[in-house]
C-alpha cells in the first residue's frame, strides 16, 4: 500500500527516475521547435539603427543557455560555500546574477573572438570553455586547476581568453584604449558590465555620467538589458558584425546586477538594501526570465528543466569533490614558468641555499 | 604640579595596528585643518580594511573623500593639492594599485622640490597596505619597499607594531616631504601594548631612526614590517640554545638608519637581513652594500646573509605561497648558517 502511494505521489510530482517511457515520448512531441520573442530595444549612441527588437530562440539553444547559466550560478554558489569553508583563500569576486552577460556574449560571438576581463571572471572563464572542475580546482589552489594552482581566482586563462586581471585602474586607461581603437579602427567591443556599483560605491557617486555607452564621443555605443540572455546575444551579434565590417570599435553597456557583494569580504549590504537585491531576484533574475520564456512557449517543461538542474548539480558537486581532494601543486614546481622558451635556470628561494629549478 | 602629573601613569592599553593608524590620522586631522584623506572607500565604507573607520562621520565630506577607482587621477589631484598648500593623505587600497599612479608619486611628488631648486615642496603622504597578504596571488602581493626606497626625494617608512604605526603616520603627515607609508594588512588586527607616551597626541616616531627591539650579542638581525615579529620569534627560539640575537626594527626604509645597524654589527660581528620583498635589488641588498662601504665591514666574521621572499611572482596555492615568504624557520636557518652552527 505504501509503495503504491509513493509511486502515485512521485508521478504527480514529476519525479525523474520513475517516469514511464510512454509519458516521456508524449511530452517531447508537445515541444515547439522555436519561438520568437520581443526583446528590449537598446539605447543607441551614434548609431542609426541597433540590434533587432525580436529574437528567435530555438529549443536547442534555449536548453543550452539554460544549462550554461544554471552552471555558472551553481558554480558561483559552490565557490561561496568553499570560501566559507576556507578551501578558497584570498580574493573571490562572484558573478551570480550576471549569468546572462556571459552566456549571451558567447552565444553572439565567434569562438575565434578573443576576450579579456577584470577580476569577476569565473562566469566568462566558463563561457570561454574552461571546465567547472578546472575553475574550482584553481580556486582551491590545486594542481588540477586551470593555472596549475598558481593563479587563483583572478588569474585564469584559456584559449583566446586573456584572464582574469586583478588591477583595474578604470578611467584613464580605458580612454587611451578608446582613442587608439577608434584611431586605428580596431575591431574591438568594449563591454561595460554595469552592475550599479564600483566595489562599495554606487555609480552615481563615482561617475560624472552613468551613461557609460555614451561616454566616448567618437565611438558608437549600445545600452543593453544584461539580464536577458537574448538581448545580450542579439546585441553581441550586432556589435560583432559592426566591428567585422571594418567600421572600428563599439561600446556595449550591459545593465546587470550582482547578488553577492564586491568580494567575499564584502557583505554587500552596507551600501545597498536587502530589498533592492530581493527585488532584482524576484523580477529580473536572468535564469528565471529564460525559464519563463521557455515554459510559456512550450520550448521545454518543468520536468526537463529540473533534469537539467539535477545534472548541473551533479557536475558542480563532482567538480567540488575534485577541487577539495586533488593535491596541491608540487613544491618542486614553485620556480617553473617564470620565463617562456628559456633554458632551465635556478630560482632563489627565501635564502641563498634554497633553490628551485625553473623550466619554461 | 608638573611633578605630580608626571608620576601618574595611565595603564598600558592594547591597541591594534589598525586602531593606531586611525588614532594617528584622527589626531592630525584634528590638529591641522589642512590635513585631509582621499582614496577608494575611505569615507562611507569606513575604509576597505576599516583603517579610516569613523573618520568620515567625524570630519565629513570635505576632509574624508571617496574617490572613483582612478589611482592615476586621484594621486595627481592629491599631489596638486599638496603643492597648493594642503596636506593630503592619499590612500592606495594596496600599494599594488600605486603602480597605476607611480608617475605621480615619483615624477610629480618626489622630484619636484629638487627640480624647482627648493621652491615647491610637496607635503603629501601616500599610505596603504604593502607586501604579501594571504592567498591574494601574484598581482596583489608585491612589496614596494625597494622600488620606493630607490628614489631620492621620497621618504619611505615601514611600521611594524602599533607604536610604529601611530608615531610614523603622525610624523609622515607633519613632514613637508612626500612620505610613503608601507603598512601591512596582516598586521592591522594585531594588538600591541601602548606605552603612556604613545597615548599622547604629540607622540611621534622620528623618520630615519631604527629601533633595537631586542638586545643581543651574537648576531644582528635587521628587518622591517611584519617580518620583525618573525625575527623576534626566531630570537626567542634561539635564546634557548644560547644564541642571543640583536633584532633591529628598521622603521624607516629611506633615509636608512645605517648607523644603528653598523654599531650593532661592530658589536656582534654577524649580520642577517630579513624582508618580505624579492631578493634582487632589495632592502637587504642595500644594507649589505652599505655595510661593505662603511666601518662595520672589518668587524664581520662571516658574509652577511639575506632572507627574502622567493624570486617568483607570488603563487596562489598555499604550499607554494608558504614557501615564497620568509618563515621563522628560514630566519633561524640563516642565523645558524651565518654563525656556522
Amino acid at each position: 500500500m505504501k509503495k503504491m502511494l509513493a509511486a502515485a505521489v512521485s508521478r504527480v510530482l514529476g519525479g525523474g527516475a520513475q517516469k514511464p517511457a510512454s509519458r516521456v515520448l508524449v511530452a517531447s512531441c508537445n515541444y515547439s521547435n522555436d519561438a520568437t520573442f520581443e526583446i528590449k530595444k537598446c539605447d543607441l549612441h551614434r548609431l542609426e539603427e541597433g540590434p533587432p527588437v525580436t529574437a528567435v530562440l530555438t529549443r536547442e539553444d534555449g536548453l543550452q543557455y539554460y544549462r550554461m547559466m544554471q552552471t555558472v550560478r551553481r558554480m558561483e554558489l559552490k565557490a561561496d560555500q568553499l570560501y566559507k569553508q576556507k578551501f578558497i583563500r584570498g580574493f573571490c569576486h562572484l558573478c551570480d546574477g550576471q549569468e546572462a552577460c556571459y552566456v549571451g556574449l558567447k552565444a553572439g560571438a565567434n569562438p575565434s573572438d578573443h576576450a579579456i576581463t577584470a577580476y569577476r571572471a569565473h562566469g566568462l572563464c566558463y563561457a570561454y570553455g574552461l571546465s567547472v572542475q578546472s575553475i574550482l580546482a584553481e580556486l582551491t589552489g590545486r594542481r588540477g586547476g586551470c593555472a596549475k594552482g598558481k593563479g587563483g581566482s583572478m588569474h585564469m586563462y584559456g584559449r583566446n581568453f586573456y584572464g582574469g586581471n586583478g588591477i583595474v585602474g578604470a578611467q584613464g586607461q580605458i580612454f587611451e584604449a578608446y582613442n587608439m581603437a577608434a584611431l586605428w579602427k580596431l575591431p574591438c567591443i568594449f563591454i561595460c558590465e554595469n552592475n550599479r556599483y564600483g566595489m562599495g560605491t554606487a555609480i552615481e557617486r563615482a561617475s560624472a555620467s552613468t551613461d557609460y555607452y555614451k561616454r566616448v564621443n567618437f565611438i558608437p555605443g549600445l545600452r543593453v538589458d544584461g539580464m536577458d540572455v537574448l538581448c545580450v546575444r542579439e546585441a553581441t551579434k550586432f556589435a560583432a558584425d559592426y566591428c567585422r565590417s571594418g567600421k572600428g570599435p563599439i561600446v556595449m553597456e550591459l545593465q546587470t546586477y550582482r547578488y553577492h557583494g564586491h568580494s567575499m569580504s564584502d557583505p554587500g549590504i552596507s551600501y545597498r538594501t536587502r530589498e533592492e537585491i530581493q527585488n532584482i531576484r524576484s523580477k529580473s533574475d536572468p535564469i528565471m526570465l529564460l525559464k519563463d520564456k521557455m515554459l510559456n512557449n512550450k520550448l521545454s517543461s518543468i520536468e526537463e528543466l529540473k533534469e537539467i538542474d539535477v545534472g548541473v548539480r551533479k557536475e558542480i558537486d563532482d567538480a567540488a569533490q575534485f577541487a577539495t581532494t586533488d593535491p596541491e601543486p608540487p613544491l618542486e614546481e614553485l620556480g617553473h614558468h617564470v620565463y617562456n622558451n628559456n633554458l632551465p635556470f635556478e630560482v632563489r628561494g627565501t635564502n641563498q641555499w634554497i633553490k628551485f629549478k625553473s623550466i619554461s | 604640579m608638573a611633578a605630580v602629573s608626571g608620576l601618574v601613569r595611565r595603564p598600558l592599553e592594547q591597541v591594534t595596528v589598525r586602531e593606531a593608524i586611525n588614532q594617528g590620522m584622527d589626531e592630525e586631522l584634528e590638529r591641522d585643518e589642512k590635513v585631509f584623506l582621499l582614496g577608494e572607500e575611505v569615507a562611507q565604507y569606513d575604509g576597505a580594511y576599516k583603517v579610516s573607520r569613523g573618520l568620515w562621520k567625524k570630519y565629513g565630506d570635505k576632509r574624508i573623500i571617496d574617490t572613483p577607482i582612478s589611482e592615476m587621477g586621484f594621486a595627481g589631484i592629491a599631489v596638486g593639492a599638496a603643492m597648493a598648500g594642503l596636506r593630503p593623505i592619499c590612500e592606495f587600497m594596496t600599494f599594488n594599485f600605486s603602480m597605476q599612479a607611480i608617475d605621480q608619486v615619483i615624477n610629480s611628488a618626489a622630484k619636484t622640490y629638487y627640480m624647482s631648486g627648493g621652491l615647491q615642496p610637496v607635503p603629501i603622504v601616500f599610505r596603504g597596505p604593502n607586501g604579501a597578504s594571504a592567498g591574494v596571488a601574484a598581482q596583489h602581493s608585491q612589496c614596494f619597499a625597494a622600488w620606493y626606497g630607490h628614489c631620492p626625494g621620497l621618504k619611505v617608512v615601514s611600521p611594524w607594531n602599533s607604536e610604529d604605526a601611530k608615531g610614523l603616520i603622525k610624523s609622515a603627515i607633519r613632514d613637508n616631504n612626500p612620505v610613503v607609508v608601507l603598512e601591512n594588512e596582516l598586521m592591522y588586527g594585531v594588538p600591541f601594548e601602548f606605552s603612556s607616551e604613545a597615548q599622547s597626541k604629540d607622540f611621534l616616531v622620528p623618520i630615519g631612526k631604527a629601533k633595537i627591539e631586542r638586545q643581543g650579542t651574537h648576531i644582528t638581525v635587521v628587518s622591517h614590517s611584519r617580518p620583525v615579529g618573525h625575527c623576534l620569534e626566531a630570537a626567542t627560539v634561539l635564546s634557548k640554545e644560547g644564541i642571543e640575537c640583536e633584532v633591529i626594527n628598521m622603521r624607516t626604509i629611506r633615509p636608512m638608519d645605517i648607523e644603528t645597524i653598523e654599531a650593532s654589527v661592530v658589536k656582534t660581528n654577524h649580520l642577517v637581513t630579513v624582508e618580505g620583498g624579492w631578493p634582487q635589488f632589495g632592502v637587504g641588498a642595500e644594507i649589505c652594500a652599505r655595510i661593505m662601504e662603511g666601518p662595520a665591514f672589518n668587524f664581520l666574521d662571516a658574509p652577511a646573509v639575506r632572507v627574502t621572499g622567493a624570486d617568483v611572482p607570488m603563487p596562489y596555492a598555499k604550499i607554494l605561497e608558504d614557501n615564497s615568504v620568509p618563515q621563522v624557520k628560514d630566519i633561524i636557518f640563516a642565523i645558524k648558517k651565518t654563525l656556522n652552527i
